[in-house]
This record gives structure tokens, sequence and C-alpha cells, in this order.
């Protein structure tokens, strides 16, 4: 697999595309007379945030954001046609189920809550309506300096219909929990998920997307980081017609630290996206992005935009960020876009890379003489590209999960 | 006993003008329990035979044939020549990230002898085998060849040798990139899996040291595609005195 790097520690901004096109294997970027200039992140980062669908124009998809998605596919999200269903007390009612670890409370609460929007409000016209539409929000609470040995787990599990969902994870000072958000089913959802992640306090938050087949899903997960607090994403998508997860982190105090991980497995005809924002705008903040996906069948497409914007005020910011695609098959597609912008040179370091690669024939070969069956033998060669980021999760029962699952889709797509 | 027969093997590769030819008519019988060492200068085509006798895709074969007891390797898949017993230690090894070695080596071995071994015994295995070649077990937990040094990338495709016991194990530089220690331990290793009897080995070496350590029967001078000429460990004496310019200028050639 060839990388595209771009490693900088200094003022430069930059911004790369790679788009990979059918077969695969296709790179672009810098010297490769793909590279293109963008709406700049700066921009993206200023769209007036609102909690009102009203504020917020329909999308049509020619727009930067929207410009990946298949509208048409979205169920009428953006454009208000998508009611919930739960109103009317039809179908579409979710099966929540909560596990609780001792101390840790949870609450249904209105729109009225104070809670609400701290970390992060609305940025496009789906969460907008998510927040508009939905009736009543989840708050879980980690009391502070409660370190917790078990995860807390909300199972969502859909059954048709449009729902909107509102969450908020609020984690206070020096607590330490890990949240696994846990989705089946199927249906049309628009979600806001908030983290928030109180002065030194640790989360790790894990949010699986293992819907069926026909599902819709589009969330706005926003995360605001305390001073020395560290949080750590794990965005797992395996499911689901269309879905778009759109996590932001913003730093609310020097010292705190994201590590975004994400894992996606794209069949014949799914769409999963995966766009991010991380707002470098306090000093001594770090950030790390590791994505990679693996795609197989007709028109299965992968995208992700990675948005890293460091402001003037955030001296000695840390960053990196890394997509890998492998592309096991004819006709799928990766668009995959790193963008990183950087406003101050004062920083320890920047940098990120994008890789769209097919099987390494080469590691294949190593196998097979072995005595490896080619099947087997590229099975382990996916399994082990996961198993690299797998491996940097930290809690051992998801990561066994995770393999498990990945297993499955091996099993069912890789031969 | 197991015996492989290479008979006037051509070989080509996809180069930028069309096909071009590496190999031109190599013959060579390589019996169970003998030690063949193919030496030639760079670009002769030492790892062109070695990689066409595994089946590396990259290889055209355009004429001959290989027999492995009769079997024609030739119509095998990758998998298929190293479990009927074909044994390819690489001049380059690859790496498999997140793959590790004990994974790795028990696939394989699964895979080789039709059956998983009992946990026991393959850990016991695979911990002597590694103590022999002075590996740290931390390497079992390594992923494959990633991070390996040359020398580390050399003993883990030796102790594979060992693990996978093929009946014909060709080396291809596997002394290469080696200090005189580790050229020490892995030969050891190599003449471990010779003195079972139960091995034909192909020593493919571009020098003579790793003939200090491993005594050929017989020595094969490899020059623009073929064997030019053939002798006894005497050979070798010669070529270290005298090098391969009598065979690059008036061997075969274009
Ligand atoms: N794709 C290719 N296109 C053109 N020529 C090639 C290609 N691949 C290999 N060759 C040539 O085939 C010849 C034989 O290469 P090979 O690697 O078999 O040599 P070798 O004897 O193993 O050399 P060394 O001692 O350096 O390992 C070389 O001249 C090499 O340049
Ligand atoms: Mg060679």
């Amino acid at each position: 697999m060839a990388d595209v790097q771009n490693t900088s520690g200094a003022t430069t901004a930059g911004s790369i595309e790679v788009g990979t096109t059918g077969a695969g294997a296709q790179l672009a970027g810098p010297g490769t007379g793909r590279a293109t200039v963008q709406q700049p992140i700066d921009a993206r980062v200023a769209v007036k945030p609102s909690f009102d669908v009203n504020d917020f124009p329909v999308p049509h998809g020619r727009e930067e954001d929207w410009r990946f998605t298949p509208m048409h596919r979205l169920g009428g999200l953006h454009d208000g046609t998508a009611a919930s269903t739960a109103a009317r007390g039809g179908e579409g009612t979710d099966k929540v189920e909560l596990a609780l670890p001792d101390g840790v409370t949870a609450e249904t609460v209105g729109r009225d809550d104070a809670r609400l929007g701290k970390a992060g409000t609305p940025v496009d016209r789906v969460a907008a309506q998510a927040f508009s539409a939905f009736e009543q929000a989840l708050v879980v609470t980690v009391p502070a300096e409660t370190v917790l040995t078990e995860p807390v787990k909300i199972d969502v599990h859909a059954e048709g219909g449009v729902r909107f969902a509102h969450v908020v994870i609020d984690v206070k000072p020096f607590a330490e929990a890990v949240v696994v958000l846990n989705h089946t089913g199927t249906g049309t959802r628009a979600a806001n998920v908030e983290l928030l992640v109180g002065d030194g306090a640790k989360l790790t938050f894990v949010s699986v997307q293992d819907w069926e087949r026909d599902a819709v899903h589009v969330a706005q997960q926003s995360a605001l980081v305390g001073r020395d607090a560290s949080l750590k994403s794990v965005i797992v998508t395996f499911g689901g017609d269309l879905v778009r997860i759109h996590p932001r982190v913003r730093y609310a105090g020097p010292g705190g630290e994201a590590e975004l991980y994400g894992l996606y497995f794209a069949d014949a005809g799914q769409h999963l996206e995966h766009r991010l924002i991380i707002d470098h705008d306090t000093p001594h903040c770090r950030s790390n992005v590791v994505y990679k996906g693996a795609l197989q069948g007709q028109d299965a497409h992968a995208v992700w935009v990675g948005d890293v914007l460091i402001r003037a005020a955030a001296e000695g910011t840390d960053t990196y960020e890394h997509n890998r695609n492998l592309v096991l098959t004819d006709g799928a597609r990766v668009d995959s876009i790193p963008n990183l912008e950087i406003e101050t040179g004062e920083i320890v370091g920047a940098g990120h890379a994008s890789a769209t690669g097919r099987f390494d024939d080469e590691q294949l070969f190593y196998l097979q003489a072995r005595g490896i069956p080619a099947d087997e033998a590229r099975r382990l060669v996916v399994r082990g590209f996961f198993a690299e980021l797998v491996q940097q999760i930290g809690v051992a029962e998801i990561q066994d999960h995770l393999m498990e699952k990945i297993e499955a889709e091996l099993e069912a797509n890789v031969g | 006993m197991a015996t492989l027969e290479i008979r006037d093997l051509h070989v080509s590769v996809d180069a930028e003008g069309g096909p071009r030819e590496i190999l031109r008519g190599v013959d060579l019988t390589v019996k169970q329990g003998e030690t063949h060492a193919i030496m030639g200068p760079n670009g002769s085509g030492k790892s062109t035979l070695a990689y066409s006798l595994a089946g590396h895709p990259k290889y055209t074969v355009t004429s001959g044939s290989v027999l492995l007891d009769g079997e024609n390797v030739l119509e095998m898949t990758v998998d298929e020549r190293a479990r009927a017993g074909v044994f390819l230690a690489m001049q380059y090894p690859v790496e498999v990230p997140g793959v590790s070695v004990s994974n790795f080596l028990r696939t394989a071995a699964t895979a080789v002898r039709g059956e998983a071994p009992k946990l026991r015994t393959w850990v016991k295995e695979v911990k002597e085998a590694m103590a022999a070649l002075q590996m740290d077990p931390a390497f079992a937990e390594r992923n494959v060849n990633e991070g390996f040094s040359g020398g580390e990338k050399k003993r883990h495709e030796i102790l594979q040798l060992e693990l996978l016991k093929p009946k014909i194990a060709i080396l291809d530089e596997t002394d290469s990139g080696l200090d005189v220690d580790a050229l020490r331990i892995v030969s050891e290793g190599i003449n471990r899996v010779r003195s079972t009897g139960e091995v034909g080995t192909l020593l493919v070496t571009h020098y003579t040291r790793i003939l200090r350590y491993i005594q050929p029967d017989y020595v094969h001078v490899f020059a623009g595609g073929r064997i030019v000429e053939s002798g006894g460990a005497e050979l070798a004496d010669k070529l270290e005195n005298e090098g391969y310019e009598a065979y690059v200028k008036g061997g075969a050639s274009e």
C-alpha cells in the first residue's frame, strides 16, 4: 500500500484529497495532480450552530459537507419529510437497555434541560432536525472522581420507523468511564450525542453501528474535553444502508487529549461516511486520529473526511491523523480527505496521512508460501489490518467483541 | 525418497518492453538428504529460480517442467506447493502487519501438517526452536517481520524451516545481512534440519562464507539464467579464489 504523507511542524496549511474510484489502489495528493483547494476548515467550523432546523437551508448534495452523501437515501432526514413515527405511537419504538454500574445515573429530560448543548450545538440541518424533533433526551452522569471498573452500556435496538435521539454523557471531573453505545435493528435515525469530559476525567466512548442492512443513521457526536482530560472515541460501523457519523472535538482547557479511532467494513451498496472535526483552539492539547476501513462489493462506498484546525491560540498543539482503506474487490469506492489547517507556528507537531490500497500481493504470497490457502491468507491480512487498531482500544471485553464481529464479516465476505 | 526434478526450465518476467526471459533452461535434480549450493553473480537469476519453484505470480514459466516425486509442481498453487513439501526461505521476507508470529506459525503448521498441532506440545516446540536460534521469546507476540532487523528476519525464516519440516528447502541468500555470530546460529539451524536426512536443500548464495558452516554435496555455478558448471565442494573453493568473472564474460548471455 502506498502512502501519501504530509507531516509538518511549520505554519503551512495543507489540504489533500484522495479519491479512489472503481479499482482502488489509486492515490492522489501532492504531486499527483489531484490536490484540490477546498472550502477552508475555518469556514466550516464557523458555520453558525443552531438548535433550530429552520436555521439551515435544505441541503441538495452539492454543498461541501454533503457532496459525497447520496441524499435520496437519507429517508427525508434532511428535508423535513421524515417525521418521528414514535410520536404517532406507530412502529419504531426503540428498545433501549441500560447497564449502569454503581454510582452512574441515567435520566430522561426535556429539551430545556441546561445540560443539553454544552458539548456542542447542531452544525447541520439533520442534526438540527434531530434536536428539534426528539422527544426526550437521555442524560447519563458519572459522578466526580468515580472510577468505573465496568463499562456503562447503552443498547439501542431500533424497530423500524423514524427516530430522533439525543444522548448526553456527562463525565464529571476526575472520573473514569468506558461507555458503549451499541446500535442494532433498523430504522431511519438522526441523533446528537454529547460527550462532556470534565477536568482530569477519562472517557472511552465506543459507538457501534451494527445495524441491519437497510438502516439509515446520521449522528453528530460532539465532545468537549476538559483541562487535562482525555477522550478516547471508538467508532465502529458495520451495518446500515447509509451511515454518516460526525465526531467533533473541542477543548475546554489546556492539557486535553483526544484519541479518535474508527473502524468500518462496507459491503456492496453500503454508504459509510465518517467526517470529523477537531478544533484546536486551546493551547497544549493533543489529538490522534486513526480510522481504518475495508470495502468489498459493487458500490460499497466509504467516505472519510478528517478536518483538523489549529487556531492561532493553540500553541503547543500535537496532532496526527491517519486513514487507511483496504479495497478488497472491484467496484468499491473510497473518498479519503485529510485536511489540516494551521494558524500558528508554535506547535509540537502536526501531520496527516491517507492510504488506500488493495491486498498486498507480497503479503499474500508469503502466507501462501507457508501452506496457508489463499482465502485464509486474505482473512489473516484483513484481520491483521483491523487488529492493529483494535489493540489500541484498551478494553479487553470490547476488543474481543469487535474481533468477533470482524471475524463474522470475514467469514461472510472474504473468501 | 523425495526428489525434486527441474527440467529445461524457462521463466520470464513482465518487463517494460514486454516479457523478458530470465531463466534459460535450468536442469537440476535435488534428492532428499542432499545439499546443493547454487552460486552466481548478482542478477544471474538465482532468486528467479527460487521464486519460480515456490510459484510467485510475478514469474511465468514458459517451458520446462518441475516434478516433486513425479507430481507436477507447476500445476500447483503456491499453498499447494508448500503443503506438498516445498519451502522457500526468502531473501527479503515480507512484513505482515497485525498478524503475530505465534498466530502465523500455528496457522502455517496447521495448514502444512493437515491438522492443528496439539497446543501443549506446540508451545514447547516453538519455544525450543526459538531458543535454539537464540530468538527472544518476545518475538512470538510481535507482528510477522515488522520492524525485524535483517538478521532477525533470517532467523525467523529458519525457525519456520524447522517447524514446517519440508521435503525440499530452498534457501535464498539466507546468509546475506548476517554478522558472523548470526551466520553461525542460522547455519546450525539449517544443519539441524539437514541432519534429519529428510530434506533436500537448495542453498542459494552469492558468497562462499556460509559453505564453511554448511557442507554442500554439490556446487552449481549459475550465470545468465542457467547452470553453467557443476561440481563438488571443491568448486566453491575455485569460486572463492577466482570469482565469477570467467562465467560472466564467457558464460551464457544474450
Ligand atoms: N520486472 C522485471 N523487469 C525486468 N527485469 C527483471 C524484473 N524482475 C527481475 N528482473 C531481472 O531478472 C534478473 C534476475 O534477477 P534475480 O533476482 O533472479 O537475480 P539474483 O541472481 O537473485 O541476484 P542477487 O544475487 O542480486 O540476489 C535481474 O537482471 C533482474 O534485473
Ligand atoms: Mg537474489
